[in-house]
């Protein structure tokens, strides 16, 4: 395996002053193209934090980030902004979709938004994730009236779309049942084993935990474990 | 950018309730302003045509000649005439200018007139009366003459003269009789009357009278050049700078019906400016009904924007969704009440059927495109800051809402 990002003494701090969080502090970690990990700690350990410096959305106080040989951190928003979109799918716990258009609308949107439309290819393509995420009859539904396990399925197959080297995903089953989570859990899997696609998916619960070949535990603003 | 315009068409009909009146509150904006610009520009007209359209747009009157000095040798002034006692002075190049003045741009058409005054006498009846002599062919050139005609006819020729209805009905005299008109050169005339007209003001019904330019002559001892021509242009407005360029051309006093008519035009232009005052009015409502609403959409749509941007959304797509709903509000809002305004001015009348006491309300003066494109300029303009607001969206706090 090769290295498919890696991050270095990074620091994150909310804030200035009195009320200045200290949320990362010297954290390291190399993730390997084809990793499945889960991101594990006490709620506020910093694992929200530490995907979205990762997913680019956000900067580090200090510290390394490179990813498939770029420089993360000098890099200007234009520039993250089309890494994002071909490298790195997310999965959130809540939001994550747009309510007013459907299944097969929200899964085109990374490829329509860089093409500047939908283009019949994407469409296949979105169909067929759609699909496989067992959506076959839900592709044309309006996202507001899919049920949470559904919508988050919707949200894998447009982590998906544009083929990402890795899917960061925030508790992407932390409001479903165990079926749903589990069954999330599983397409998951498969994707990984199937493509190579990396993930990292930041969880409190330990069967998912358990589910990933890798655990991260995060704990002090550092990895633990 | 076809993609951000099916996300900006789609957020627009994703709430269709209060895009439709977000729509509505625009055409009412738009409606105003065409209903302004049809009421100041069909009262601009309709006051001019009134004031205006029944006189010479410019007129060429000749010039007194320079009091004649008679100086003795020794330098003593021995005797000057004095000026303006009798009208002799006559614009006496006339006839070879007229075919000039006729080939100036915007002149519709070209009256040589003599004019003066006399009395109409028919058995105990005496009316003073102001005449004037139009070349026949070119009666209706100036006072459209055949349009008002109550009675006979507006043909003018040797013998023949057409009255003021006022004038007529003094004398008791209707076409075919005749009637005595002494002028006050002392010449005695005994014409025919042709026809009556009534043009509704009351000057001209009681004192006006027509005899044929030959007839002048005679009634008025002179025998070439006339005393005015008189000169009508296709655009009023266009007076001044025509003035000028015949001025320019023949050297001759041209004078535009605005000299003397400043308060009337102070009046228009007055009227012109409360119209631009409430037309602005109009568009500043519009800016700042759009651009709240789409403050709220943007503050709304926050988690979606930040989605839209971890999806690899750049700034510039953000904000071209955002600027396209405002201009698609404008365009679809300045469409409607384009639409509205203009069913709403179809039962006036038109321009040349305005009547008194009801809105002058001039339909082809609705400023319509104008109106849709100063409002697409404004929604789009009131769409830029809440776009801009959009783009800066932290995805972060924004997904983490
Ligand atoms: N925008 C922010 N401003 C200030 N403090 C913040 C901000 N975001 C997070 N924090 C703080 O940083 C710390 C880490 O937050 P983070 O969301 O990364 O934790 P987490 O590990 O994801 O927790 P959880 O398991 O509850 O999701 C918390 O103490 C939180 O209050
Ligand atoms: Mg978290």
């Amino acid at each position: 395996m090769s290295a498919l990002l890696e991050v270095r003494d990074l620091f994150k701090t909310y804030g200035s002053g009195e009320t200045a969080t200290r949320v990362l502090r010297g954290l390291s970690l190399r993730l390997e193209a084809g990793e499945m990990a889960a991101l594990l700690g006490p709620s506020g350990a910093g694992k929200s934090t530490l995907l979205t410096i990762l997913g680019t959305l956000m900067k580090p106080t200090s510290g390394s980030y490179e990813m498939l040989g770029v420089d993360m951190i000098s890099a200007d928003d234009r520039a993250l902004t089309d890494f994002r979109n071909a490298h790195i799918g997310f999965v959130f716990q809540f939001h994550n979709l747009l309510p007013d258009f459907t299944a097969l609308e929200n899964v085109i949107f990374p490829v329509a938004v860089r093409e500047g439309r939908e283009t019949p290819a994407a469409r296949a393509r979105s169909r067929d994730l759609l699909v496989r995420m067992g959506l076959a009859d839900r592709i044309d539904f309006p996202t507001a009236s899919l049920s949470g396990g559904q919508k988050q399925r919707v949200a894998v197959a447009r982590a998906l779309m544009n083929g990402p080297e890795l899917v960061l995903a925030d508790e992407p089953t932390g409001n479903l049942d165990r079926a749903s989570a589990m069954q999330v859990m599983d397409l998951i899997g498969e994707i990984n084993r199937k493509e190579g696609t990396t993930f990292l998916i930041s969880t409190h619960d330990e069967k998912i935990a358990a589910s990933c070949r890798r655990q991260i535990e995060v704990g002090d603003g550092m990895v633990t474990g | 950018m076809l993609y951000a315009l099916k996300i900006a068409t789609r957020y627009l009909t994703a709430n269709k309730a209060q895009t439709a009146l977000l729509i509505t509150g625009v055409a009412v904006g738009v409606f105003i302003f065409i209903f302004m610009s049809a009421l100041i520009g069909g009262l601009a007209e309709f006051i001019l045509s009134r004031t205006v359209g029944d006189l010479s747009h410019i007129t060429i009157e000749a010039e007194d000649s320079d009091p004649a000095v008679l100086i003795a040798p020794e330098g003593h002034v021995l005797a000057i005439t004095e000026r303006g006692r009798t009208r002799t002075a006559t614009v006496a190049e006339a006839e070879t200018l007229l075919p000039l003045i006729e080939a100036v741009a915007g002149v519709r058409a070209v009256s040589p007139q003599i004019t003066g005054a006399g009395f109409l006498t028919r058995g105990a009846q005496v009316s003073q009366v102001s005449v004037t002599g139009v070349e026949p062919g070119r009666e209706s050139a100036i006072l459209d003459l055949d349009g008002y005609m109550v009675e006979g006819s507006a043909r003018l020729g040797s013998g023949l003269i057409v009255l003021g209805s006022d004038l007529a009905d003094d004398l008791g005299l209707s076409p075919g009789q005749t009637v005595r008109l002494q002028s006050s050169d002392g010449v005695t005339a005994l014409l025919t009357l042709t026809g009556v007209f009534e043009t509704g003001n009351g000057a001209m019904d009681g004192t006006r009278a027509f005899v044929s330019l030959p007839v002048a002559r005679t009634l008025f001892a002179m025998p070439q050049g006339v005393t005015q021509i008189e000169i009508k242009l296709n655009d009023l407005n266009a007076a001044d700078a025509t003035a000028l360029r015949i001025r320019a051309l023949t050297g001759l006093e041209a004078v535009p019906w605005t000299d003397g008519a400043e308060q009337l035009m102070e009046a228009l232009n007055a009227q012109a400016q409360t119209g631009y005052f409430l037309k602005s009015f109009a568009l500043v409502t519009i800016v700042i009904g759009v651009a709240s609403a789409l403050m709220l959409s943007t503050y709304r749509r926050r988690p979606e924007i930040g989605i839209m941007r971890a999806m690899g959304a750049g700034r510039n797509f953000i904000i071209f969704v955002f600027v396209a709903q405002g201009a698609l509000i404008g365009l679809m809002g300045g469409l409607t009440g384009a639409g509205l305004g203009y069913l709403a001015l179809l039962p006036f009348p038109s321009r040349d059927a305005f009547q008194p006491g009801t809105l002058p309300m001039d339909i082809t003066q609705g400023s319509y495109g104008l109106a849709v494109m100063l409002t697409v300029m404004g929604a789009v303009l009131a769409s830029i800051l809440p776009a801009r607001a959009a783009s800066r969206v932290d995805p972060v706090t924004a997904i983490g809402q």
